[in-house]
C-alpha cells in the first residue's frame, strides 16, 4: 500500500532516532562488562561514570528503543491490515511527544543529573526533567494508540463478516495492556516524583513508589516481547515456508497476556517487607499462569516450523529442523526470528525461576537477573526489532538494503554473544555476584580486600559475550546507516509478510471479543493491587529523604 | 481447537503445576520463609546485636550509604538469627549467598527474615541494590565460631 508523506516521515524518524541512540546504549552495555570483569578498575571512562552509563544503557535500550519500535511497528501493522492511515494529528503529536521526551531524558542523563538507573528508585533523586521526559515518551505512545482505535471500529463496520486479523489483535492487546499498566507509572512520575524532585513535596513513601513502578515494570517486559510474538505468529510461518499451525491458539495466547501481564508485578518485590507472604504467593501463582501463553507459543510456532520443514521434504522427528531456511541471504529475516526463539527457551525457563516464590531469594538482584532478561529483551525482543527495522525501513523509504550476507549473519553472531553473556551472568549470580555493581573497583580487583576470586571467571565470560554482542551491533549499525544514507530506488510502500493458517478453524466467539478479557484484566489487577497497596500503607511510612548518587548526606537536611 | 494444541496446553499446565508444587513442598518442608512484614518503628533504625535466649539472636541491621551497621557480626555456630533490616537513606540490598538470605532495605519500612547458622565459617554479605557511587564498597561479614 502506498503511504502519505507525513506518515512516511514519521515512520522513518521513529526508526532512525532510537537506532542512533542505541549506539550509545550498546557502547555503555559493552563497557559495563569490561568494568565488571575487572579489566577496567575505575569509576569512569571518557567522562561517563559506570552508573551513569548503566542508566543510559537501561533507559535507551529498554524504554526508548522498545517503545519507539512498538509504536512504529504498530502504525505499520495497522496501515497494512486495515488499509487506512491513522489520523494525522495522532501520529504527529505522538512522535513529537516521544522524541521530545527522549531527548530531554537523554540530555539530563548525559549531564549526569539522572544516574538513578531505569527503575529510578526514590530516594535517589534525578533532575525533575528526567521524570518529565520519561513521562512524555510514554504519553506519546498512548496518543499513537488513540489514533488506531477509531480506525478499527471503522474497519469493523465496513467488514462485518471478517475476523479481527491476528496481528491487529496482538497490537491492540499489547497497547491496551500497556495503557492500563503505564497509568500507575505516569502517576508515580508526575504526581509523586516530579513535585518531590522540585522540592514542592517534602516526603515520599518509598514502598509506594516501588509498587507503582513494578505495576508498570513487569507489563513493560511483555510490551517489549509482544511485537515479536506478533511476528512469530503472523510472519515467521511464511518466512520459514509454511503456515500457522493454529490461529485460535494464537488468539488465546494474546488474550491471556492481556489478563495476566499487569497483576504479576509484585514478583519483583518478593524480597522486600511491606507486602505479606500471602500476596506474594498469589502473585507467584499468577506468574506461573502468565508463562502458559509462552509455552503455547513455543508449541504453536514449533508446529508451524515443523510443517514448513516437512513441506520441504523432511522426514522423521527431527529432520525438519535442518530443512529450515538457515543462513539464506535472500531470506535474511529468518535468522532474526529463529535465534530469538532459541534464546527465549532459556529466557522463559529462567524467568519461571525468578517468579517461584521462595526460590526467588537465591537469585534476587544477583547477576542471574540480568542474565535472564538478556535472554528475553536482548534475545527475541531486540532481534525482532533489529530485523524488522531493516525490513520496514527498506520498504517505507524505498532505499535498498545492501550487504545482505552480513545482515544474515548478524543475528547468529549476536546470539552467540548473548548466550555467553547470559551464561556468565547467571553462573556468577548463583555464586552471589550482585547486579548493577561496578565490580572492577572491588570484587574483581585483586588489590581490594573485598576481592572474590570466584567471580572472575564468570564475569570474564560475561565480558567475552558482551564484546561479541558489541561486534554484531557494530556490523548492524554499518548496514543500517548505509541504507539510511543511500538514495531511494523503489517507491515507498507498506507491505507486511502475512502467514496463512493451516486449518480452517471454527471461530470461537470468546476469542474474537476483547471486552470480557479487559474486564477480567481489571478485576485481576484490582484483586492483587488493592491488598498490596493496603499493606504498603499499613506497614511503611513516608520519609523525608532525598539523595544524590555522589553524596551520603541527606539533601533535605542540608538546607536546615 | 486442534487436538494436539489442546494436549500441548494441558501438558504445559501440568508441568507448571509440578514446578509450583515442588516450590511449595520445599518451602514448607524446609521451613524456607519469605521476607515478612513488620510495621515501621524508629527503634529499628538503631543497630544492635542482642542474644535474647541461648543460641537465639536478634540483629537490627541498618544499611546506609555505603556501609552496613554492624559491618562485622560474630555469633556462635548453631545460632538462630532474626534479621531486622532497614535503611536510613536510599534503597539497599542485603545478600548472604551461602544462606539464601536476600532482602531489600527500604527506607520507611522494615524487613525481617530468620535463618540458622549451623556451620562455622565466614559468611560474606553484600549490598545488591544500586545505592550510589560507593555501592561496590558496601559489604560485611558474619563470623560463625
Amino acid at each position: 500500500m502506498t503511504i502519505s508523506r507525513p506518515l512516511k516521515t514519521t515512520l522513518l524518524l521513529g526508526l532512525t532516532m532510537p537506532m542512533s541512540l542505541f549506539i550509545l546504549g550498546v557502547y555503555n552495555g559493552v563497557m559495563q562488562t569490561l568494568y565488571r570483569a575487572g579489566v577496567l578498575q575505575q569509576h569512569d571512562v571518557a567522562g561517563i561514570n559506570y552508573y551513569q552509563g548503566l542508566t543510559m544503557h537501561g533507559v535507551i535500550n529498554a524504554i526508548v528503543l522498545t517503545t519507539f519500535f512498538a509504536v512504529i511497528f504498530g502504525h505499520y501493522t495497522i496501515v497494512h491490515y486495515l488499509r487506512k492511515e491513522p489520523p494525522k494529528w495522532s501520529y504527529i503529536t505522538s512522535i513529537v511527544f516521544m522524541i521530545t521526551g527522549s531527548v530531554i531524558a537523554l540530555v539530563v542523563m548525559v549531564l549526569g543529573k539522572a544516574s538513578v538507573l531505569y527503575t529510578f528508585y526514590a530516594p535517589l533523586q534525578a533532575a525533575p526533567l528526567f521524570y518529565i521526559g520519561t513521562a512524555m515518551l510514554i504519553i506519546g505512545s498512548w496518543i499513537a494508540f488513540a489514533g488506531w482505535v477509531p480506525l478499527w471500529f471503522e474497519w469493523k463496520r465496513e467488514n462485518p463478516l471478517s475476523k479481527m486479523p491476528i496481528a491487529i489483535l496482538g497490537t491492540f492487546v499489547n497497547f491496551t495492556m500497556w495503557f492500563m499498566a503505564s497509568i500507575p507509572v505516569i502517576y508515580e512520575l508526575l504526581a509523586l516524583l516530579t513535585p518531590w524532585a522540585m522540592g514542592i513535596r517534602e516526603k515520599i513513601n518509598v514502598p509506594e513508589t516501588r509498587t507503582l513502578f513494578w505495576m508498570f515494570g513487569h507489563p513493560l517486559v511483555y510490551f517489549w516481547i509482544l511485537p515479536a510474538y506478533i511476528g512469530y505468529y503472523t510472519m515467521l510461518p511464511k518466512i520459514a515456508g509454511g503456515k500457522l499451525y493454529s490461529g485460535n491458539a494464537a488468539r488465546l495466547a494474546f488474550l491471556l497476556f492481556l489478563i495476566l501481564s499487569t497483576p504479576v508485578g509484585v514478583h519483583h518485590q518478593f524480597s522486600e517487607g511491606g507486602i505479606s507472604p500471602s500476596i506474594k504467593l498469589w502473585v507467584s501463582i499468577l506468574t506461573f499462569g502468565v508463562s502458559l501463553p509462552s509455552f503455547m507459543t513455543a508449541f504453536t510456532v514449533g508446529a508451524s516450523l515443523e510443517y514448513a520443514g516437512k513441506k520441504r521434504g523432511a522426514k522423521g522427528v527431527f529432520q525438519w529442523m535442518a530443512r529450515l531456511p538457515w543462513f539464506r541471504k535472500d531470506n535474511y529475516l529468518f535468522g532474526y526470528f529463529i535465534c530469538g526463539l532459541i534464546l527465549f527457551i532459556f529466557g522463559g525457563l529462567s524467568g519461571i525461576v525468578n517468579g517461584s516464590y521462595t526460590l526467588n531469594q537465591l537469585v534476587h538482584n544477583t547477576g542471574w537477573v540480568p542474565g535472564h532478561f538478556h535472554l528475553t529483551v536482548a534475545g527475541p525482543s531486540i532481534l525482532f526489532i533489529l530485523g524488522l527495522t531493516l525490513y520496514m525501513f527498506n520498504h517505507v523509504s524505498g532505499k535498498p538494503l545492501k550487504h545482505r550476507a552480513t545482515a544474515t549473519i548478524i543475528p547468529y553472531l549476536w546470539t552467540i554473544g548473548v548466550a555467553m553473556l547470559a551464561h556468565g551472568l547467571m553462573a556468577g549470580g548463583l555464586m552471589g555476584e550482585p547486579r548493577r555493581t561496578n565490580m572492577g573497583l572491588t570484587y574483581t580487583n585483586p588489590e581490594s580486600h573485598l576481592f572474590n576470586s570466584a567471580w572472575v571467571p564468570s564475569s570474564t565470560m560475561t565480558m567475552l559475550g558482551g564484546i561479541i554482542m558489541g561486534t554484531a551491533a557494530l556490523l548492524y549499525f554499518v548496514i543500517f546507516f548505509r541504507m539510511a544514507f543511500s538514495r531511494p530506488t523503489t517507491t515507498p510502500k507498506i507491505e507486511m509478510i502475512e502467514s496463512e493458517e493451516l486449518h480452517i478453524e471454527k471461530p470461537i466467539p470468546l476469542l474474537l471479543n476483547m471486552r470480557p478479557w479487559i474486564i477480567l484484566a481489571i478485576i485481576l489487577v484490582a484483586s492483587t493491587y488493592y491488598p498490596s497497596f493496603k499493606e504498603v500503607f499499613k506497614y511503611s511510612k513516608p520519609v523525608d529523604n532525598r539523595f544524590d548518587m555522589e553524596n551520603p548526606a541527606n539533601l533535605n537536611r542540608n538546607n536546615e | 481447537m486442534d487436538k494436539y494444541e489442546l494436549r500441548a496446553i494441558v501438558l504445559s499446565g501440568g508441568l507448571l503445576s509440578v514446578f509450583f508444587f515442588a516450590v511449595l513442598y520445599n518451602s514448607y518442608s524446609r521451613k524456607i520463609d519469605m521476607p515478612t512484614c513488620i510495621p515501621f518503628d524508629k527503634t529499628f533504625e538503631e543497630s544492635k546485636v542482642k542474644e535474647i535466649d541461648k543460641g537465639l539472636y536478634e540483629i537490627y541491621l541498618v544499611a546506609r550509604m555505603w556501609t552496613f551497621d554492624p559491618e562485622e557480626i560474630e555469633i556462635p555456630a548453631g545460632s538462630t538469627v532474626d534479621f531486622y533490616l532497614t535503611s536510613i537513606d536510599v534503597v539497599h540490598g542485603f545478600h548472604i549467598n551461602e544462606k539464601g538470605v536476600n532482602m531489600m532495605a527500604v527506607p520507611g519500612s522494615i524487613n525481617k527474615i530468620t535463618t540458622r547458622f549451623e556451620q562455622p565459617g565466614i559468611y560474606r554479605f553484600v549490598c545488591n541494590e544500586f545505592c550510589g557511587t560507593g555501592h561496590q564498597n558496601m559489604a560485611g561479614t558474619i563470623i560463625v565460631k
